[in-house]
């Protein structure tokens, strides 16, 4: 989409903006990538922000340039994980929990493809645990987009490993006992080269999170802090999804605002840091394995 | 090839290479672990590719990925780690997925008897995961079959796009045979031939066998997979008109080529009027007997199942109407029974079971046959 058309989307009368409008798919670049042939709207509810985490990942899928037979997408089970569908690329939605496992096999199979597992907090962490501390360690040359809004939004509203400590869930009725799982410095302490955090309020910088990602040779994690007001915002009284959305911007910081910080401001920050924690060169799995081949092949022991 | 010694797992695993697999996901576990040794070897050498995943059900998971991104694959487990991989081996029967799980049974429940032999796997093979669903499975009961029926877990697996189990058993896997392989190049091996266009192509629909080709990813061939009730062309989809065709299809798919799946050994004597039915290390136990009873001059069938699902009906139906009286020895609380019985009747079915991880001995099914 052009600024033009982005602003005079934002001049529609409410009504208008629910109507296509005249060449309004063929004029954009970026929703040429959704499938023509798919129905919408998509299951996620008005407001929802994981729409804008799709529209950052197609805007860093195009501009990297890349062929759409070459990206495949592959996703567990839960709100985030229906994104891929609606997307023209090759698509694999998987079980509960087992998006990288997957993706693991799709990715030996087809080191030439770019695979883009695409997750929810409890989908990536929970039953998924294992698997997100794994491909980090193998250094898998997969990007993980993890969407984070605190909660199982799909099932109604549960509590999960990365909802606040005393955040209100349906299992969690009293407040959460739990505290929550770092998902950045999770991916950063189990081997994963390159790692980012932004929200959904910060749209373009996580199109550019993205794109940093996905053009990574290695293990690639990129947090997208979202909300789920249906669920979460309900129970905790936190308006609405507007609400939240704005909460996102006034409830977070940069990596280098926090780098000016006192280090005893520092220590008692509480807001959502974004940013980029980690980008290292490691040997990429698919690249070793190969490596490997050549060895036996050539008669090595 | 020359004649070699090896065990039956080792016989599956080059059975699996013969066949085609370039790619194995697997977690250790006794007594299948020496299928997952041998293929971390061999495959880099055929340009195959092997992991060793942090558990079973990721093992099912990349097995079934690598296969959708074209490479045909491979696990190995036994009991506990059969339990783990149940949920993905259903998204394979319902994506329709090829790949071949090997259960290498051992003694279970639970941790159970993990160097004892067993065939207590039989019922899960069938329904161990949820929802109604199409599946293979296949029992060896040499050295040699290992390898045969590998290399069919394979044809079958891609020809009808379906998880195969390969129902192998602690004693099958572990017993050493002089075995001579046949030439690799000789192995016919089954591949999708996709002539569609792109623009056209639907992953899930209705063809005159019921089982349409399928295309890689990667390939120009964009398409969705999923778990969900989905169209022909694989979206998600709550419709009555669209998920009513599918499990029409889905669930025909086998059994209506059971001609082409059904694989049993028929070792008949005419005017017998007692046969042996049995498969797996039971097969073995059954065969020494047969041998006896028949040197002390009885007339005695013996029908081995080397596809155990779908269940071969014809067969054993037909083999109801030959004898008055079928004995069912297996290592387990009459798993496979239940099948016969359901074919036969009750009262024409007489099981010979052990299930503490002791073979069952010649003598047990001989005196079968006196009460």
């Amino acid at each position: 989409m052009s600024e033009q058309d982005i602003l005079d989307a934002a001049s529609l009368k409410k009504d208008d903006a629910l109507i296509p409008q005249a060449g309004w798919f063929e004029r954009s670049e970026t929703l040429q990538k959704l499938r023509k042939n798919k129905k919408f709207p998509t299951i996620w509810c008005s407001g929802c922000g994981i729409g804008i985490v799709m529209g950052a990942l197609i805007r860093a899928i195009d501009h990297l340039g890349l062929d759409n037979d070459k990206v495949a997408l592959v996703a567990g089970i839960g709100c985030t994980a229906r994104m891929p569908v609606y997307m023209d690329f090759n698509t694999l939605h998987t079980t509960h929990g087992r998006a990288l496992a997957f993706a693991t096999g799709l990715k030996i199979a087809r080191p030439d493809m770019k695979v883009i597992a695409i997750m929810g907090d409890g989908d990536a962490l929970a039953i998924g645990g294992n698997h997100f501390i794994h491909a980090a360690r193998r250094n898998l040359g997969i990007t993980a987009l993890v969407v984070n809004n605190s909660i199982y939004g799909m099932t109604g509203g549960q509590y999960s490993p990365t909802t606040p400590l005393g955040g209100r869930a349906t299992t969690a009725p009293y407040g959460n006992v739990e505290p929550p799982f770092p998902v950045c410095d999770l991916a950063i302490a189990a081997g994963a080269s390159y790692v980012s955090r932004s929200t959904v309020y910060h749209a373009l910088e996580l199109d550019k999170f993205l794109a940093e990602a996905i053009a990574k040779d290695g293990f690639s994690v990129v947090e997208a802090v979202s909300y789920c007001h249906t669920t979460f915002g309900r129970l905790n009284k936190l308006g609405t999804a507007a609400d939240m959305l704005r909460a996102l911007k006034e409830d977070s910081l940069s990596r280098s605002a926090l780098e000016r910080m006192t280090p005893e401001e520092r220590a008692a920050n509480t807001k959502v840091v974004r940013g980029n924690f980690i980008n290292v060169d490691r040997p990429q799995y698919t690249n070793v394995y190969s490596n490997l081949i050549t060895r036996v092949q050539a008669g090595e022991k | 090839m020359t004649v070699k010694l090896m065990q039956g797992n080792d016989a599956i695993g080059w059975g699996a290479l013969a066949a085609g697999c370039r790619f194995y996901a697997g977690y250790p576990i006794t007594p299948s672990t020496e299928v997952a040794e041998l293929l971390a070897r061999e495959l880099p050498k055929v340009g195959g590719k092997f992991i060793q995943m942090e558990d079973e059900i990721a093992s099912m998971a990349a097995i079934i990925g690598a296969r959708v991104g074209g490479l045909k694959s491979m696990t190995a487990t036994s009991g506990p780690g059969f339990s783990l991989m149940q949920e993905n081996i259903g998204y394979a029967a319902m994506a329709e997925i090829p790949c071949v799980i090997v259960d290498v049974q051992r003694l279970g429940p639970s941790t159970g008897q993990p160097t004892a032999a067993s065939q207590g796997d039989v019922m899960q093979a069938r329904w161990g995961t949820h929802g109604d669903h199409p599946i293979l499975a296949l029992s060896p009961t040499s050295v040699r079959q290992c390898f045969d029926l590998a290399v069919k877990a394979f044809h079958f697996s891609e020809k009808y796009r379906t998880p195969v189990i390969l129902l192998a058993d602690e004693i099958v896997g572990h017993m050493r045979e002089p075995v001579d392989l046949p030439d690799f190049e000789t192995i016919h091996i089954f591949e999708h031939n996709v002539t569609e266009d792109p623009a056209t192509y639907k992953a899930f629909r209705n063809t005159p066998d019921g089982v349409p080709p399928l295309a890689p990813f990667g390939t120009g061939y964009r398409y969705h997979i999923t778990g969900l009730f989905h169209d022909e062309v694989g979206f998600p989809t709550q419709r009555l008109d669209e998920i009513d065709p599918w499990l029409e299809r889905v669930n025909t798919k086998l059994e209506s080529h059971m001609d082409d799946i059904a694989l049993v050994e028929e070792d008949y004597e005419p005017g017998a009027r007692v046969a042996f039915l049995s498969y797996g290390a039971s097969a073995r136990t059954a065969r020494h007997a047969l041998k006896l009873a028949r040197a002390a001059g009885k007339k005695v069938d013996m029908l081995t199942l080397l596809t155990l699902w779908p269940f071969p009906e014809k067969q054993v139906e037909a083999l109801g109407e030959r004898v008055d009286r079928i004995i069912v020895p297996e290592m387990n609380l009459g798993q496979l029974a239940y099948e016969v019985e359901r074919m036969v009747g009750r009262r024409k079915v007489k099981r010979v079971l052990r299930a503490n991880g002791e073979m069952l001995t010649p003598q047990m099914v001989l005196d079968a046959m006196e009460n």
